[in-house]
């Protein structure tokens, strides 16, 4: 069969095929490449300050001895907390509103209310957090307060991306698992959450990947820039990598700017590890739950 | 069903043996009404077929009797269903209890992502079954006629099974918590011809311990395999009776348009 139209269309619908493919090619490129050239600009400032100094020691006023261990660990056991919080929180929330919750103008305004949640700014949480957390509870400037203030923040990312991939299962599966007498929480249990975990974890990553980048809701509820120590609770007051750099980066001396560079480097690598780790549980447990 | 009718049916289908039975079922999905006042008995160790055409409530009725539609917003149910006599929509009745004695095979083959084994293994364990469930994955699977196909391979994933097995080792999955009555939503409308002949034979075994009700839009598959058969047309119960009488003498000249092939 001949397509319709003569050769001059037959040209022009290959020229406009040629077209989309070379803007998709730059669309790529452009990304790619502006990321490449921040990483290079980044590598060229701050490789020469990262020493193991830098990495062991705490701030100071003269940027040859200030170092970045407080910020490091700040940063760690508040991702490590935040995961503690949001997780099991965004997976209950997701799997309650799937599988049990009535289709209902409660149920649709609460998912409503998700979806713009998602998209409030991050500073708005970090007012938030100062008022409920901070103040009302009394919990102060703590690692809790700052954890459960990024929880709250990374929550509606969480849920969507669970509900996202709890839908994906295929009703067949559940019908399946009902007819031979299951129980809602055992087909959840052994066939929904199993099959459903890849992507909750996928969408995790996602959401933890963002709050180990946060610095406007830490700063709004007062985390410190200037800390000693490790926190050795979560009652304690602490730093994270983001708000070490805003810092150094504001400062007028050269040498800070370095050593911010050095630090940007870091949180890279930490949060590129974390990464790993999820993309390694992750298929890990897919081997497992699939027999 | 005219009344006449109805009377005709009561005298060839042995209701004093129903294991299961409908009285003036009603079902509406928002405001379709998907099957209006449909009376029917299910005779015990038999095998009853529906049939009709696409969209005529075959599937809605069968999923009626397990509680399956349960899932579904917006359904409503009226008139009763009765299991050995008791009214399965009760509201003392727990709709997971009923689905352990009344099983149910879907159109197109579920196995879980699982291996073979946790297929059937799953089933057994949620009904409390604890210790080695070995022998009872091989009995029923041995029932279902699959055992000796997949005896050195129970490990692996079901999902590497042809269509054909996979559906066996949906019945087996069934047949492994010992239900009562198996409900079987088209059973083979996914399968091929040689892979149908198999199921259909092992739908013939069962029948000795087992009441099985059947939808299925393949009128010979009726023909061969059930006792009894039901036809419905737009919701409605056309006929009912026994299978050889329904497909020799119809009484309603609608069930003989359809079963000589003039529409559906």
């Amino acid at each position: 069969m001949r397509a319709p139209g003569g050769p001059g269309m037959r040209r022009r619908r290959r020229a406009a095929a040629v077209a989309l493919q070379a803007l998709a090619l730059g669309a790529v490129v452009v990304g790619l490449g502006v990321l490449v050239v921040l990483l290079f600009d980044v590598l060229r400032d701050g490789a020469g300050t990262l020493t193991w100094t830098f990495l062991d020691s705490f701030p100071s006023r003269r940027w040859q001895q200030a170092g970045f261990k407080a910020a490091i660990f700040g940063s760690v056991y508040l991702l490590v907390l935040v995961a503690v919080i949001s997780f099991p929180l965004g997976v209950g929330a997701a799997v309650y509103l799937e599988e049990y919750a009535r289709r209902s103008a409660m149920t649709r305004f609460v998912e409503i209310n998700i979806a713009n949640l998602a998209a409030v700014p991050s500073i708005v949480y970090g007012l938030l957090g100062l008022g409920v957390f901070v103040r009302t509870l009394g919990l102060g400037r703590s690692l809790l307060a700052g954890a459960l203030t990024m929880s709250l923040l990374i929550l509606p990312v969480i849920i969507t991306a669970a509900r996202e991939a709890i839908r994906a299962v295929p009703a067949s599966i559940r019908e399946g698992a009902y007819a031979l007498g299951a129980s809602r929480w055992q087909v959840v249990r052994h066939h929904v959450l199993p099959m459903a975990l890849p992507g909750i974890l996928t969408g995790t990553i996602l959401a933890l990947s963002r709050a180990i980048g946060e610095t406007a809701p830490l700063i709004a509820i007062g985390a410190l820039t200037y800390v000693a120590f490790v926190p050795e609770s979560v009652f304690d007051p602490f730093t994270a990598m983001p708000i070490q750099i805003y810092n150094w980066v504001s400062r007028p001396q050269q040498g800070f700017h370095a050593i911010a560079a050095s630090g940007i480097l870091v949180l890279l690598v930490v949060m590129l590890g974390f990464n790993a780790l999820a993309i390694v549980l992750r298929a890990r447990m897919q081997r497992r739950s699939q027999w | 069903m005219s009344e006449a009718q109805a009377a005709q049916s009561a005298a060839e289908v042995p209701s004093g043996l129903a294991a299961l039975s409908t009285e003036g079922l009603n079902v509406w999905y928002g405001t379709s009404h998907a099957i209006q006042d449909v009376s029917l008995t299910f005779p015990e160790r038999s095998i009853t077929a529906i049939i009709g055409p696409s969209g005529c409530g075959k599937s809605t009725l069968l999923r009626c009797l397990n509680r399956m539609n349960d899932f579904i917003p917006g359904v409503r149910i009226t008139g009763r269903v009765a299991y050995r006599g008791e009214d399965i929509y009760a509201p003392d009745v727990d709709p997971v209890e009923l689905r352990r004695s009344i099983g149910m095979i879907f159109q197109k083959p579920n196995p879980f992502p699982k291996s073979i084994y946790e297929n059937i293994a799953f089933g057994l364990r949620i009904n409390g079954y604890r210790g080695d469930l070995l022998p009872r994955v091989e009995r029923s699977l041995r029932q279902a006629a699959l055992w000796d196909e997949v005896r050195d391979r129970l490990r692996d994933s079901a999902l590497a099974l042809s269509g054909g097995q996979q559906q066996r080792l949906c019945i087996a999955r069934a047949l492994a918590i010992e239900p009562d009555i198996l409900l079987m939503d088209e059973p083979c409308s996914a399968l091929d011809p040689t892979a149908t002949a198999r199921i259909e034979d092992l739908i013939t075994e069962l029948k000795a311990s087992y009441t099985i009700v059947i939808v299925t839009h393949n009128m010979q598959q009726a023909a061969r395999v059930s006792d009894y058969t039901a036809f419905m047309l737009n919701g409605r119960l056309i006929e009912f009776g026994p299978t050889e009488r329904i497909f020799t003498r119809p009484a309603d000249e609608r069930t003989e348009a359809y079963i000589t092939g003039r529409f559906g």
